[in-house]
């Protein structure tokens, strides 16, 4: 039985996407058959994050209206036998998915995967309420800043009134919160939430801390997700968040400022 | 953090500033989010009720709802004007 984990977040530019690849990859290099969903149909970016995007021929709503099969669609990634990407399709709007289209599909899929990853579109509109409705799991991806957690909050009243899960009385959604953008120093210097606090706020169990970091971006340029990149502290980071949605127990790192030379201090060096 | 910080009065710190506004915004909203989608307009409609009866404003005028275990408990809180 394949698990449908969502990545959302209610607020645009946290890193949904980013988290999307990371974890999809993660997955698939520990062996398990992983599937990413790209859910932000008219702007889709998954392609583009994990470099697959010269080879999109057929998307999401080709398959959804029967014009393309499951197969077709498929991208299968190259540097893991196990990953494939469902890319969205670019000259449509949210409204090309239907709710029994997004079933059949996820049905189908969850045939041969292990997981299914669905990486939603910002906002609470249709196409996110659309990827988080068949979720057994959600990971909440938030940056440590009050509109994000806020919007995070409002994702999590969703996940808990409008999926599946929730409509039948169902087991509720597992959630897990994933801190990205996490700067210890501002933080020590008391300029930034804590993850203590963000916990604290939204009250869901944590499943990694991504710190502020350059591979993220250098790892999109490549169209490489970051947790190829190993010697990173964000793909490290990553890769212990994927340990910890497998049910291992994994200590957090990258919570601590690092810490500066008295010349460097001197210096006010970043 | 440079040489010349040192010498600034002590910092404000804005993390914790955020951390009280959130707390006071998430729960007010997860409040919200609990109540049944016709308890606005229901208490709309008792207002009026009222002022056809007093004269009163609708800031006067509270209507709350308390989820606790299996018990539900409408409570309406009416401030009528002083004579």
């Amino acid at each position: 039985m394949a698990e449908i984990i969502v990545v959302t977040s209610g607020k645009g530019g946290v890193g949904k996407t980013t988290t999307s690849a990371a974890i999809g990859s993660g997955l698939a290099i520990r062996g398990h058959k992983t599937v990413i969903i790209d859910f932000d149909v008219g702007l889709r970016n998954l392609d583009l994050i994990m470099g697959c995007e010269r080879r999109v021929v057929y998307d999401f709503v080709n398959v959804l209206n029967k014009e393309a099969n499951l197969n077709q669609a498929l991208i299968k990634d190259k540097r893991n036998d196990n990953l494939f990407i469902l890319p969205a399709s670019q000259t449509r709007d949210k409204d090309a998915l239907t709710q029994e289209g997004v079933q059949t599909i996820l049905n189908e899929l969850a045939e041969t995967f292990e997981y299914i990853i669905c990486d939603s579109p910002a906002g609470i509109e249709k196409g996110a309420q659309m990827a988080l409705y068949y979720a057994d799991r959600a990971i909440v991806v938030t940056n440590p800043e009050v509109s994000s957690v806020r919007d995070s909050d409002r994702i999590l009243g969703i996940l808990q009134s409008k999926s599946l899960r929730a409509e039948t009385n169902a087991e509720p959604v597992k959630e897990h919160l994933l801190l990205t953008r996490y700067n210890p120093q501002r933080v020590e210097d008391g300029e930034m939430l804590s993850v203590a606090d963000v916990v604290d706020i939204l009250a869901i169990p944590l499943v990694g801390v991504i710190p502020e970091s350059e591979a993220v971006l250098k790892a999109s340029n490549q169209g490489e997700p970051v947790i190829f990149d190993g010697t990173s502290d964000a793909g490290q980071a990553y890769s212990d968040a994927v340990s910890r949605l497998l049910g291992e127990e994994v200590d957090f790192r990258f919570l601590e400022a690092e810490k500066k030379g008295f010349l460097k201090r001197l210096l006010g060096a970043k | 953090m440079s040489i010349f910080d040192y010498f600034r009065s002590s910092k404000s710190n804005t993390a914790s500033l955020a951390k009280e506004r959130l707390q006071v915004i998430v729960a007010h909203e997860r409040g919200q989010r609990k109540q049944p989608s016709y308890l606005p307009q229901m208490q709309q409609e008792i207002i009026e009720v009222i002022k056809k009866y007093v004269a009163i404003d609708s800031d006067q005028v509270t209507v709350s709802l308390d989820d606790s275990d299996d018990c539900s408990i409408l409570e309406l809180n009416v401030t009528l004007p002083e004579k």
